[in-house]
């Protein structure tokens, strides 16, 4: 392995990595975003709604990002409608992510039991209170550990970008394998580059996850 | 005597399953209600009608004269005047001693927090949970999670506390101080309802017994009367499963 190279790739790689964490947390934030409107339209049962959201939720969990992002990138300018790739990126983690956020988000809220707001009732609790006082913290905490783990998920599943030729970390990594046959270096940049984004989303996670563990 | 609690006619099912037919019933102020019977017989359900957990399907609950009916509508001011312990005792997990405790009162009855708190620290203190209060649920035996559960009940002021088999999820050896807990609250003459299982204290602690069987009351008589001297069959039986003679 030859340093003077690693030296050089390091500037192209940073620029690369700055892009993928950009549209990698953008998505991730839609991807909340979504799962928390989602989660409570399934967990309050909002009728009409709640169909749709599980129509939603079936259709991007069984369909893999990769075949997501072509949709969007190739298939949308056939209707007329162009996104630039970087939307597109964005979109498309972010409507996959919703769709696991949703559900990390429903199981959270159902997983605090029925007596846990007959015992509110039974302070004379209203619904705003129980659900504001009782149901979410509680509900949060449970859903800490999926919702980390959905971000870590979501961050690595950035990876397929390169397809819709956005020059994300992978993109520039084979682009610099097929330049210069430099494998060992390049791809040794790749995975140093994704432990650096990756690692403290993991570390900062059980901790978090640490400090709501209660039960 | 003052009437504090009256159901008229009460009827509830769970689709076809009946399980309280026309109970009817008056209780006082101050007075202390055991309610005893086989298991399945509607104790529970009967505590839960009272306190508007369940929807009822004919009669009326009236507390100081107004109904709790419709359930779970009647939330706010009315609805702590009935306090509830659960038999899993139900503390809120996320939060501490004091801040279970505490809960309610601010957030129901509006009350300052800090009449809220010296409120709290006196009455976990007569529980004795004192050092207990910063910690959480979970770190605390159930015993002393029940007795924060009282205390949580008994802080809204209730005019009726209804126990709900509190000490039935208990290790045999922590029974003894929640139930000394409620021995305290009798003798303060607060009306309780107390469904239970453990027949010394009921009759220690009863003013009054019922009986349920089959979703309806069999007798309701005094202690003495219901355990030396059982009416019914039905009474005489049950106490059998409770006696080891040989």
């Amino acid at each position: 392995m030859d340093f003077e190279i690693i030296r050089s790739y390091v500037p192209l790689f940073a620029k690369a990595f700055i892009l993928t964490v950009k549209i990698g947390w953008a998505g991730i934030l839609l991807s909340v975003l979504i799962g928390i409107i989602c989660g409570f339209i399934l967990y309050f049962k909002i009728p009409g709604l709640s169909l749709l959201v599980r129509c939603y939720v079936e259709l991007f969990r069984n369909t893999p990002l990769l075949v997501q992002l072509f949709f969007l990138y190739y298939g949308l300018p056939s209707v007329g409608l162009s996104i630039s790739a970087q939307i597109c990126g964005v979109l498309g983690l972010g409507l996959l992510g919703g769709s696991y956020m949703t559900e990390s988000f429903r199981s959270g809220l159902s997983a605090v039991p029925v007596i846990q707001t007959e015992s509110g009732f039974a302070l004379g609790m209203t619904k705003p209170q129980l659900f504001w006082h009782i149901i979410l913290p509680q509900a949060v905490s449970v859903s800490v550990p999926a919702v980390l783990a959905n971000m870590i998920f979501l961050l690595k599943e950035t990876s397929v970008f390169s397809a819709i030729s956005l020059m994300d970390l992978m993109f520039t990594a084979k682009d610099l394998i097929g330049l210069y046959y430099n494998t060992t270096e390049s791809l040794f940049l790749l995975v140093c580059f994704y432990a650096v984004m990756l690692l403290p989303v993991s570390l900062l996670g059980s901790v978090i996850e640490k400090k709501l563990h209660y039960v | 005597m003052e009437e504090i609690l009256k159901i008229e006619h009460l009827s509830k099912r769970f689709d076809d399953l009946s399980i309280l037919e026309d109970i009817n019933l008056s209780v006082n102020k101050g007075e202390v209600t055991v309610i005893l019977g086989p298991s399945g017989c509607g104790k529970s359900t009967l505590l839960r009608c009272i306190n508007g957990l369940e929807e009822i399907q004919e009669g009326n609950v009236f507390l100081d004269g107004k109904t709790v009916n419709p359930p779970l509508k009647n939330t706010g001011k009315d609805r702590t005047k009935i306090g509830m312990v659960f038999q899993s005792y139900e503390l809120f997990p996320h939060k501490t001693i004091l801040e279970n405790v505490i809960l309610a009162p601010i957030v129901v009855q509006k009350r300052k927090k800090e009449e809220v708190v010296k409120e709290a620290k006196q009455l976990l203190e007569r529980v004795g949970l004192s050092s207990k209060k910063a910690q959480y649920p979970r770190q605390l035996s159930g015993g002393q999670k029940q007795r924060a559960a009282i205390v949580r009940a008994l802080i809204m002021n209730p005019e009726v506390l209804l126990f709900d088999e509190v000490t039935a999820a208990l290790d045999p050896e922590m029974v003894r101080e929640v139930l000394d807990v409620m021995l305290d609250l009798a003798k303060q003459n607060r009306t309780m309802l107390i469904v239970t299982h453990e027949m010394a204290f009921a009759r220690a602690v009863a003013d009054r017994i019922l009986f349920l069987d089959g979703g309806q009351i069999v007798e309701d008589t005094t202690p003495e009367q219901f355990f030396d001297a059982p009416k019914t069959e039905r009474a005489a039986k049950f106490l059998q499963t409770f006696s080891f003679e040989s």
